[in-house]
């Protein structure tokens, strides 16, 4: 396959940034998005270039540290896939691919595609946690959760915190990440003391990081590759309405 | 939003059906227009209900357009640099991309209303003709116009609602669970076609005649 990249090139947070285009060649249907960039980077290495930088991990759709913009949807087109997951068969031959930074006031953008996801482990610090010491996993059976709940939180606790949901929010809100963790401990025994103080601390410092209100678009939902379900945004509105009227 | 729309979706449902009253003649029409001014009477003074009615609306409008425009005004916030490429919605929400163009459409329509049927300013029977005059004037066929845009803001108010309506559940955290969320998803829908078939339907009778 041949493609065109039209790739977000900024040296650091103090340059203004520009879009520049690449040619790659002779990419193979079978590799994921980061590894054609991988080919891409090693020519400009070669070429004495500086290679494009990206955040990635684990590489296997688990760690939530890659991420882009790839014409206009975040982690691409295919749903519920990371962009470390997204393979190159799903593009044409001679396809022109944009690729952009995660694009939030609270996402600074650190250099080309890696933005500063710090704002997130804020909005964590502020309440996503439970202060009983939980000690060992306990034995399953020890605490009884109705199963109905114990879904509910497991399918909330798979956020990875990438952060695409931000980029994909047209108005830039973080409602779904911290949804999420609000969900994942609100429904579960062991975050039941700090349900209320949870929801009002993480719900303003989301704010106070300067995230975007949610208007429901549920644009976020959508693009999720771990799929959190937009019901979790109902629930933060209501632990939060809840601990407001205390 | 969530609080003062649904203040604003009560008062539609009332003025929808005072508006079908239309289809029992001039005579129950009129006299329903008399009625909302002294309703009450002797007990309290002529137009204590629309007083009532004027002043909540007239709130609920501003804190509602206030908060609307803080949500975009936060949006464009939090991202200072917008994407390159065109960014292509995932959700697939129609009615949601019409909200805040929507709105202002249905500020402008609100605008000629009143000017039409309130105040007849621009109604050729003029403010001192009956309610029922008023309406027949305003949608005769020579003034198909005032019909179309009544119809397109008609859709727009339905769109609006849709997302709207359902919106505001969620916002008050009432979709917490799947089956109520999609029984509220599927309500809001109905109650936003019940309302537009309701308000388009004396408009289209007068002008094909139906309603003379």
């Amino acid at each position: 396959m041949n493609l065109t990249l039209k790739i977000w090139r900024q040296s650091g947070s103090s340059d203004k940034g520009r879009m520049v285009t690449y040619r790659v060649e002779d990419v193979s249907p079978d590799m994921s998005f980061l590894e054609m960039l991988d080919v891409l980077n090693e020519r400009l290495i070669l070429e004495g270039d500086d290679p494009v930088a990206f955040d990635h991990d684990c590489r296997e759709g688990i760690c939530g540290m890659c991420g882009m913009v790839i014409n206009g949807v975040a982690h691409g087109e295919q749903r519920a896939t990371t962009t470390c997951q997204l393979h190159m068969r799903h593009f044409e031959d001679g396809a022109v691919i944009t690729i952009e930074p995660w694009r939030a006031a609270p996402f600074p953008v650190i250099k080309d595609l890696v933005v500063d996801r710090s704002s997130f482990d804020r909005i964590i610090q502020a309440g996503g946690f439970v202060s009983v010491p939980a000690g060992s996993a306990p034995d399953a059976h020890a605490v009884p959760v109705p199963k109905e709940d114990a879904d509910a939180a497991f399918d909330a606790a798979t956020c990875i915190g990438c952060g695409a949901c931000v980029a994909a929010c047209p108005n830039g809100s973080a409602s779904l990440f911290t949804a999420a963790k609000i969900t994942h401990l609100g429904l579960l025994p062991q975050g039941q003391p700090e349900r209320d103080s949870r929801a009002r601390a993480m719900v303003e410092q989301m704010d106070a990081e300067g995230f975007g209100g949610c208007t429901n678009t549920g644009e976020c939902t959508a693009v999720c590759p771990k799929g959190i379900p937009f019901d979790t945004i109902a629930r933060m509105n209501a632990d939060y309405l809840r601990s407001a009227s205390k | 939003m969530a609080v003062t729309g649904a203040v604003l979706v009560l008062f539609l449902l009332g003025h929808m059906l005072g508006n079908l009253k239309i289809f029992l003649g001039a005579g129950s029409f009129n006299h329903y227009a008399d009625w909302l001014r002294t309703v009450g009477s002797p007990a309290l003074p002529d137009r204590t209900l629309l007083t009532i009615t004027e002043i909540v609306l007239v709130l609920a409008v501003a804190l509602h357009m206030w908060a609307a425009v803080s949500l975009a005004r936060r949006a464009a916030k939090a991202r200072p640099v917008k994407y390159a490429a065109k960014r292509r919605s995932q959700a697939g929400g129609y009615a949601t991309r019409t909200m805040r163009y929507g709105g202002v459409i249905i500020v402008l329509f609100v605008i000629w209303h009143l000017l039409d049927m309130t105040f007849g300013t621009v109604n050729p029977e003029g403010g001192d003709a009956t309610p029922y005059d008023r309406m027949i004037a305003g949608f005769q066929p020579g003034r198909w116009w005032v019909g179309l845009f009544y119809l397109v803001a008609m859709v727009m108010i339905g769109l609006h609602l849709r997302h709207g309506l359902w919106s505001a559940f969620q916002s008050l955290g009432l979709t917490r669970r799947p089956r109520v969320r999609n029984a509220l998803r599927a309500g809001a829908a109905v109650v936003s076609a019940v309302l537009v078939v309701g308000f388009v339907a004396a408009p289209v009778c007068i002008m094909i005649g139906v309603v003379k």
